[in-house]
């Protein structure tokens, strides 16, 4: 019976979304109800899955769909790190469809059915085993996100998802190319398959697979917004609307979730002469996205920019350490996904509070107030003792808290994380004493910790400190609840750092030994014993 | 005829690509379609090209004279997929058309 849970996030998903395209669109709270509803079970389901594979280290469930056998049928794989993107997901979809409950669900039509299938596309991209039926969940998740980014439409919308739509269909075409040239070459599409014939591989052989593997890297390397391939990721973020963005922080994370499998999965230690592929690019790749997404960061305006360079920079920070194949590092890097992800998706829900008292102009404003000298305004002295409404407070300690998360400074989460990646980096062993690439690379991390800094900081003084003028934001309390959501994971995750680095640990290790991932799928077949 | 099979692949993908760098919205959507082809035909090559070959099992003939399935399965899969999100795409060129007045696919002449 439990294993049947392997397949809940995506069916509950699928029918929650078809349920909600029968009802019409005029019965905004029925289907709102449906989509909370829906989104709960989700969160007890990836809690129930990161629960077993906490009690039981060992856990790996292979769910053959239909009961056909491994390679042959399509797998679905709940390992410790699916289970974790998971439940991550179903969290992050909770606090955004929360969000979206004051007013964002009636800006559009069909926002809950999207919802739920991009939900049931994320959670099957991060379950299956399968490479072609990975294609499959990915066109499903971004049909639904194509939907999702135009959502409450407008100008800027339609432009933006005009290249959004167009780019991510050329990488569907590299991501089929690259797939099926692995199928090509080595006759199956099964991941835990591949990974056990990989190393049999020689000659000209190799060379098709290894080109096959650089294309189908480059379709997720488009998804994860490495530099110089996510140039659409700023325009397209910043555009969506907030509780879309929320989410789209996620989907951004697929495409590390993708590269992070399989590089361990079919290029790991034990596959042969294909050990360690792609290892360079990522490093390089990785360390190029963190100073592109650093520049970035402070050379944004909008909060909303902010928080898509942020983005940027926390992919490249991944890739860099996957490059890396440790599984210290890799556990850190664990661990700073989950803490940035929750404080990017959380700047994004606050991005639109923060901006909703603000007139268009004050951008352009502050920034020449900043160029041409800061005039203290005449009527400073009538200010004093103007009472900071309650809101408004509370909205000035949410957005440090995030600030704080995403910069990764002390004491919360994100400090953890990245302390956590570079402590492993400086432990690995290269006998030759610290590597300069280390060295680099831990370098941009502080320092694009510091950027984020420098840049929520001054936007943070402009918007609660200085007010520049415009109404007070009204905000209701079902603003408000997610983040205060998405912070309190934060915190927990600072309070209880130490069991949750275990788990990371743990998911790691096993990501990095994937002998026992192609054992459970394929069971008998393992080892080369095929028909 | 796998230089055929090759040579129109690379004619297919070489003019898709090129449209898809044009700066109007329908030379990018006939671009994508393009490609979408060259792919198609490029997965159906993966499966090694066979005449007369089915893929269909009778549990007489040998192995060698059957046609790989999967390849094909697969490239079903891919013109469904294809298909739907050029229809989308068609959808939204549309709504920017109808949105900025002009077809450039920055949505302003140069």
């Amino acid at each position: 019976m439990e294993q049947h849970l392997a397949v809940l996030p995506i069916v509950l998903p699928l029918l929650a979304g078809a349920a909600l395209v029968l009802i019409e669109d005029r019965h905004h709270t029925v289907k709102l109800v449906i989509n909370i509803v829906a989104t709960l079970l989700l969160v007890a389901t990836g809690l129930v899955l990161l629960a077993g594979s906490t009690s039981d280290p060992a856990r790996i469930i292979a769910y053959q769909i239909g009961d056909w056998p491994a390679p042959y049928g399509i797998v679905l794989v709940v390992d410790r790190l699916s289970a974790l993107m998971v439940a991550l997901t179903s969290v992050l979809a909770l606090g955004a469809i929360i969000f979206s409950a004051a007013r964002w669900h009636r800006a559009g039509q069909h926002f809950h059915s999207l919802f739920q299938l991009l939900l049931m596309g994320l959670n099957g991209a991060f379950l299956t085993g399968d490479l072609f039926n990975l294609f499959v969940f990915f066109e499903v998740m971004l049909a639904a996100s194509y939907g999702l980014a135009l959502h409450g439409s407008g100008r800027s919308r339609v432009k933006a998802s005009l290249h959004y739509i167009a780019m991510n269909l050329a990488t569907s075409s590299l991501f089929l190319i690259g797939a099926t040239a692995i199928y090509g070459v080595a006759g199956t599409l099964n991941m835990a398959d591949l990974a056990v014939r990989i190393p049999l591989l020689s000659g000209s052989d190799l060379a098709l697979l290894q080109t096959g593997a650089a294309i189908l890297g480059i379709a997720f390397l488009v998804k994860a917004g490495m530099w110089p391939l996510g140039m659409w990721l700023p325009t397209t973020y910043a555009a969506a609307a907030p509780p879309v963005a929320a989410m789209f922080a996620i989907m951004s994370k697929v495409g590390v979730y993708v590269v992070m499998r399989l590089t361990s999965l079919l290029f790991g230690e034990g596959s042969g002469a294909s050990a360690h592929f792609g290892d360079l690019v990522l490093q390089y790749g990785g360390l190029a996205t963190v100073a592109f997404g650093t520049v970035g960061v402070l050379a944004s305006q909008g909060v909303a920019r902010i928080a898509c360079f942020s983005v940027i920079v926390s992919s490249g920070t991944l890739l860099a350490v996957i490059g890396y194949e440790n599984a210290g590092v890799t556990a850190g890097a664990l661990y700073y996904l989950v803490s940035s992800t929750l404080g990017l998706s959380c700047l994004f829900l606050l991005v639109e509070l923060m901006e909703r008292g603000r007139s268009p102009g004050d951008d352009v404003l502050a920034v020449t107030l900043e160029a041409y000298g800061d005039d203290e305004d005449p009527e400073h002295e009538q200010e004093v003792g103007v009472a900071t409404p309650g809101s408004f407070a509370a909205l000035g300690v949410a957005f440090a808290c995030c600030a704080i998360l995403i910069a990764g400074m002390p004491p919360l989460s994100g400090f953890l994380g990245k302390f956590a990646i570079i402590h492993a980096l400086f432990g690995i062993d290269g006998g030759a004493g610290i590597a300069t690439g280390v060295w680099v690379l831990a370098g941009a991390l502080i320092v694009s910790g510091l950027a984020a800094t420098v840049a929520l900081m001054r936007t943070g003084i402009n918007t609660f400190w200085v007010s520049l003028g415009g109404s007070l934001p009204a905000i209701r309390w079902v603003e408000i609840t997610p983040v205060v959501l998405l912070l309190g994971l934060g915190v927990t995750l600072t309070v209880y750092a130490q069991p949750v680095m275990d788990f990371m640990q743990a998911a790691a290790t096993s990501l990095h030994a994937p002998g026992q991932y192609t054992q459970q799928v394929l069971g008998d077949l393992h080892n080369g014993a095929r028909p | 005829m796998e230089a055929v099979i090759a040579i129109g692949i690379g004619v297919l993908a070489g003019s898709g690509v090129w449209l898809i760098l044009r700066p109007r919205t329908f030379q990018v959507i006939i671009g994508l379609s393009l490609l979408s082809y060259a792919v198609n035909l490029f997965i159906f090559g993966m499966g090694r090209l066979r005449s007369n070959a089915a893929p269909i099992l009778d549990g007489v003939s040998a192995v060698t004279a059957y046609a790989d399935p999967v390849p094909q399965s697969l490239v079903l899969t891919a013109i469904v997929i294809g298909f739907a999100m050029t229809a989308l795409f068609l959808v939204v060129l549309l709504a920017s058309r109808g949105l900025t007045g002009t077809d450039h696919v920055d949505g302003q002449e140069r």
